[in-house]
């Protein structure tokens, strides 16, 4: 069966996932071999969930974990109610 | 003492907690720190707020440990409660949020890509460089709610689908749709401009002269 590029981009984040079933993974992969421009976008998709996933994107406040735990501190002092 | 402690299981960790032992609450949420902050974050986008509402998430877990329900994870029920939290503040402080209301609803227009016909690696390294660092950060945040949610749980926190079917109460299908629109908008804002600062250098020095 051949689709067309719209009908691959559908599938892309499942195709990452490795979720789509054998026939439609088949289907893509087929199209992805001759299609630059899907190859590109499944490339640069890939890449840009790598780029955000990365831990230094999104780093946690400096000192967070101290005063997060100061003020665990404080509550586990207090009488419950 | 005890050399098998670190492996204790959450479950005999939170029995011991509710019998007394409160003092191991803080090791209970070492592992969870970072995830409870980038969802309060995904809400309120300013890291003072998110500190804050990480905060309360954490106190009000512990206050409410008695009624944790073994049978879920752990992990699910805090981020329950820290998704709880940033929402009523929200509410709370009024803040109009427009974007919000123009979330898509799911079933609606798919994403297009951007298009491009060749693509080259960038490297892991490049989140070095500040600059990509606040492209990645902008794109993110730029997601509609619900598909922020499911991208930071999946794709930057790392849960699985069924897990953050769970943490966000929607179905796994949904969690699918979600990643999918997620993925491709951000391939479609981020894959341009990526490849824009990764030009080589030299011509960037050329367009500063």
């Amino acid at each position: 069966m051949v689709i067309e590029c719209k009908h691959v981009w559908n599938h892309i984040s499942e195709y990452l996932d490795g979720t789509l079933s054998e026939e439609t993974r088949e289907t893509v992969q087929k199209h992805l071999d001759h299609c630059e421009i899907c190859s590109a976008i499944l490339d640069s998709t890939r890449n840009v969930i790598v780029l955000t996933a990365d831990d230094r994107v999104f780093e946690l406040p400096v000192g967070f974990s101290e005063r997060l735990h100061a003020r665990i501190a404080l509550e586990l002092m207090a009488p419950p109610d | 003492m005890d050399s098998r402690t670190p492996t204790r299981s959450e479950a005999e960790t939170i029995a011991d907690i509710l019998a007394g032992k409160t003092q191991l609450y803080h090791e209970l949420i070492r592992p969870y720190e970072r995830r409870v902050y980038m969802m309060a974050l995904s809400y309120v986008k300013n890291e003072a707020d998110a500190e804050d509402i990480a905060q309360e998430a954490f106190v009000k877990a512990f206050r409410n440990l008695s009624t944790f329900r073994s049978e879920a994870k752990f992990s699910t029920w805090l981020i329950s409660i820290t998704l709880n939290e940033a929402r009523d503040r929200l509410r709370r402080q009024a803040v109009v949020r427009l974007e919000s209301l123009d979330d898509p609803p799911d079933g609606v227009t798919n994403v297009s890509p951007a298009l491009l016909r060749d693509w080259r690696e960038i490297p892991s390294e490049a989140v070095e460089r500040a600059e990509v660092r606040n492209l990645l950060q902008q794109a993110v945040e730029a997601l509609p709610d619900i598909y922020r949610e499911v991208f930071l749980l999946r794709d930057v926190e790392e849960l699985d689908i069924k897990e953050t079917a769970q943490t966000l109460q929607i179905s796994v299908s949904n969690v699918k749709v979600r990643l999918h629109r997620a993925r491709m908008m951000l391939q479609k804002q981020l894959a341009p401009q990526l490849r824009a600062v990764n030009r080589p250098q030299k011509r960037r020095w050329l367009a500063w002269s």
